[in-house]
């Protein structure tokens, strides 16, 4: 087989942090029915100009019925030498189910890009509560450690990310995503300000369960990392998102409800704080004390898709656009509304996301959705 | 006793033409520098004067000038005038050096090194007057995890936390013992402290029944000497603090002479009056880490754990280890004196070379703590030469939690760092007990000035964290990302975990 690689090698991305400025999107349809990735890949072709076809990608829950059980790993890998390596890492701990490149459509653009690889398996042993998170942490860190060579793109149940170099359009278009079928779609295209691009760079971001996808700089970028290193996790990809993705995950696996995660993300003011009734202001204050080297500080707007449902955020002082729209029992977010008017043109309600209020969408139950 | 062959170290000039005559100078200085002639002329004794500028600024007619005296012989580069003189009065005296505040060498200073960052397009700047800022901090243990109880949507916490200290800004008075200063001066801390909602500490010199309404900000330490340690004062203070050293003099104890151990100092201490009142270099209860825990435990048990325990040290070489260990024996605040850091007394040689400039410390301990995974459990607070909000800023973003404030403190009461403490007879009437000079510091006026100063540093703050886009200060602990070395060789850059400036994020 023909080596394939893309020039990763000479690029920074992996070494030094990137600014950079995104679209985003999401689809999420609460009764759990599937739809193809196509709708959110028009939504994301639609903001076009808010990329600079550095860096797209998608990511969808509910896409391998057949393997529901399984742990799915996407991977960008250099070459075939590397794909062994990391083959060696996964078998460890898991027993590799299924395997196979990931199929794309050859187009002109992506003569060059690198090996993309999926593995269905199955973990060996677990002997404790909680000890599948930390496995499927550790093996995630293991293969970053390769990154520029190797970087996983998810590695989730009946979870996938597919992104890469490239306009969000080309993306879709490259991984055939109007081909999968999902309950929930996030969708992302990006713009940062001063690198060649590269495949693990691009978002969605993901780790164990979720996926991330992320408009926006994060101020606190080094403190963030800084407790994120204590607790285990190590930056390599070098980028906000990254860091916002092993934050989410370090929540999570603190056994914290979503709105409780967006509480720590983007807490309330003090001032507010004091306002509230106990004993949720008792609630907010010890996270806020606890946590508060994991709050997010900065203009961002997020999605993150999760097990059954997708949530969506914004800074405290909402310095990123963010909009939600509904239309019977589906959910669209967007960067901007037009991406959600062009989809949805009969949608019923359309509304910006306030600042620091997470949505939280959940579907297959009924009346679910709330606003935190 | 033969004549002293040293020049005077500084120069008092006085204008005749300006001079009425008024002796406000005899009255204002605490060195006795001044004194009538029989003449009606007012002479100056040079060789007692330190320059602490308290007859310059007093003087009603500006008629005073104090200059350092230059010529001194034929000093070089290497020997320094400071150094001569060192040798001739040792060589007359046959003691060590004494002196106080902090060391004053050239050293190099980090802070000076390091540049801040601010936001520019791809991330906005935010503006503190619309935005709020948010600058409270927490002292205190943190658990590994937050028990969470109730069903999604109606949780509450399922248990108390760990006791924590909030502060209104990050920082603190440091220690600061009534005995090395006056009551008065004691009192304008805590005023302030209480004022600006952050925290004043006793240092070793026990709790005077006048700082009654300041216990909600009062920090009691326990050091080697154990003055005015029984249940009442461990029961008053919001955090205990264990001294184990002090970044002016690592190793060294300290030592209150008696002739200053009036009868309140004595009655605050719980010791005889007129008794020197020594700090042992070690705690007789503290030879190993093991030894620390106990007394940790004690001082908790004590206090029915509802205190957060510091323990405070110098920053020596292998400070990382030492704060590691700490945090193992059940510290739940770990403070690290750097080497700049005042006293009221010690000896010279050991204040200027002994130590670890905290900007190091901070980083390496804050590292350190990272890579065995402790560091989001416990605060860290830097003492030891914090000059403006902008070394704070630095120091936060290097890893610190909160700063103490010392000569940052009394130099806003008036002090004039003439680093004559250990003498007694400050004419600012801070480091003193002579009631004529104490006097001279009015708590209201005082704490006046320190919330001023406090206060100002705010508004600096807030402007520097809205340049960065930050709007809390949690945000910045630690946020070395914010930090660029100028100037710094790349050892030093790696030691501080900053990157050259120029380079990017
Ligand atoms: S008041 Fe201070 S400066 Fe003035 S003569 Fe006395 S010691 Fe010197
Ligand atoms: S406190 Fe007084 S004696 Fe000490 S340095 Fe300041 S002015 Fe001099």
């Amino acid at each position: 087989m023909v080596e394939r690689r893309d020039d990763y090698h000479q690029c920074y991305e992996g070494k030094i942090r990137i600014p950079s400025g995104c679209a985003v999107a999401g689809f999420i349809n609460k009764t759990g029915e599937r739809v193809n990735g196509g709708t959110v890949a028009e939504m994301m072709a639609l903001m076009h100009e808010r990329s600079n076809g550095l860096g797209a990608g998608y990511a969808a829950y509910g896409i391998y019925p057949e393997y529901r059980r399984a742990y799915a790993f996407h991977l960008i890998l250099a070459d075939h030498r590397t794909r062994e390596e990391v083959e060696a890492i996964l078998a460890r701990n898991f027993r590799i189910t299924e395997e196979h490149e990931i199929p794309v459509r050859r187009t002109g653009r992506y003569k060059k890009a690198p090996l993309l690889w999926r593995y269905f398996c199955d973990p060996l042993r677990l002997d404790r509560d909680g000890a599948l998170d930390e496995l499927l942490l550790a093996t995630t860190m293991r293969i970053n450690r390769l990154a520029p060579r190797a970087s996983v793109m998810s590695c989730g149940q009946d979870l996938g990310v597919f992104k890469g170099v490239g306009y969000p359009e080309e993306i879709a278009e490259f991984y055939r995503i109007d081909q999968y079928r999902g309950y929930s779609w996030i969708g992302h295209g990006r713009f940062p300000t001063n690198t060649p691009g590269w495949w693990g760079g691009a978002h969605p971001f993901s780790l164990g369960e979720i996926a991330v996808v992320h408009n926006g700089e994060l101020s606190s970028y080094g403190t963030n990392k800084s407790v994120l290193e204590n607790f285990g996790y190590e930056m390599s990809l070098r980028t906000d998102t990254e860091v916002m993705a092993y934050a989410i995950h370090y929540l999570r696996r603190q056994n914290m409800s979503w709105p409780l995660v967006a509480k720590v993300l983007a807490p309330p003011h003090w001032a507010e704080l004091e306002r509230m009734a106990e004993p949720e202001r008792e609630l907010a204050a010890a996270l806020r004390r606890i946590y508060g080297g994991l709050l997010m500080n900065g203009p961002f707007s997020i999605i993150v898709a999760f097990h059954g449902g997708l949530m969506a955020l914004n800074d405290r002082l909402k310095l990123r656009s963010l909009v939600a729209g509904t239309s019977g029992t589906d959910l669209y977010l967007a960067s901007e509304e037009a991406a959600i008017r062009q989809v949805c043109p009969r949608a019923e309600e359309v509304w910006p996301l306030p600042g620091g209020e997470a949505l939280i969408c959940c579907a297959e139950e009924e009346s679910a959705c709330h606003v935190a | 006793m033969p004549r002293s062959l040293i020049l005077p170290e500084f120069l008092v000039h006085r204008d005749e033409g300006r001079c009425t005559k008024c002796k406000a100078c005899i009255r204002q200085c605490g060195f006795g520098v001044h004194a009538e002639e029989p003449d009606g002329r007012i002479s100056a004794n040079e060789q007692r004067c330190v320059n602490c500028q308290r007859c310059v600024v007093m003087c009603p007619v500006s008629a005073l000038k104090v200059t350092a005296n230059k010529e001194i012989g034929r000093e070089n580069a290497y020997w320094s005038a400071e150094r001569l003189r060192e040798i001739w009065r040792q060589a007359e005296s046959g003691g060590a050096i004494l002196t106080s505040m902090g060391c004053d060498r050239n050293y190099p200073v980090y802070f000076d090194h390091l540049l801040l960052n601010a936001s520019q397009v791809t991330n906005p700047s935010i503006d503190p007057l619309r935005e709020p800022m948010e600058i409270r901090t927490f002292l205190g243990r943190k658990p590994e995890k937050l028990s969470i109880a109730g069903p999604p949507g109606e949780e509450r916490l399922a248990g108390p936390l760990p006791p924590g200290v909030r502060l209104e800004m990050p920082v603190m008075f440091a220690a600061m013992s009534f005995g090395s200063i006056s009551k008065n001066t004691v009192l304008a801390l805590a005023k302030a402290a209480k004022q600006m909602g952050i925290m004043f500490n006793t240092g070793e010199g026990g709790m005077n029944p006048a700082l009654g309404p300041f216990w909600d900000h009062m920090i009691v330490q326990v050091a080697s000497g154990r003055f005015g340690v029984d249940s009442a004062y461990l029961e008053a203070g919001r955090i205990i603090e264990i001294k184990i050293g002090q970044g002016a003099k690592p190793g060294i104890g300290g030592h209150l002479p008696g002739e200053k151990v009036n009868e309140e100092i004595a009655r605050t201490r719980g010791i005889p009056t007129g008794a020197d009142a020594i700090s042992p270099a070690p705690h007789h209860d503290i030879y190993s880490i093991e030894d620390l825990r106990q007394l940790i435990y004690t001082l908790k048990e004590a206090t029915d754990y509802q205190k957060p325990v510091a323990v405070k040290i110098a920053a020596v070489h292998n400070v990382a280890a030492i704060a590691s260990g700490i945090v193992r024996a059940g510290a739940d605040i770990v403070v690290l004196d750097g080497l700049r850091g005042g006293t009221g007394a010690a000896p010279k040689m050991i204040r200027d070379h002994i130590g670890l400039p905290v900007e190091l410390a901070i980083a390496v301990v804050d590292r350190r703590l990272r890579e065995e995974g402790l560091r989001e459990q416990v605060s860290l607070v830097a003492g030891g030469g914090i000059r403006s909000s902008a070394d704070l800023l630095k120091v936060i973003c290097l890893g610190a939690d909160a700063a103490y404030l010392g000569t940052a403190a009394l130099l806003a009461l008036g002090c004039h760092l003439c680093q004559r403490c250990y003498t007694g007879k400050c004419s600012w009437g801070i480091a003193t007990q002579d009631p004529s000079l104490t006097k001279r510091v009015d708590p209201e006026a005082g704490a006046e000035r320190l919330v001023n100063l406090l206060t100002a540093w705010q508004h600096e703050i807030k402007e520097f964290m809205g340049a960065m886009g930050i709007n809390a200060l949690e945000s910045l602990r630690g946020n070395r990302l914010q930090l660029r070395g100028v100037g710094l060789p790349q050892n030093e850059l790696d030691q501080l975990g900053v990157k050259q400036a120029g380079e990017a994020m």
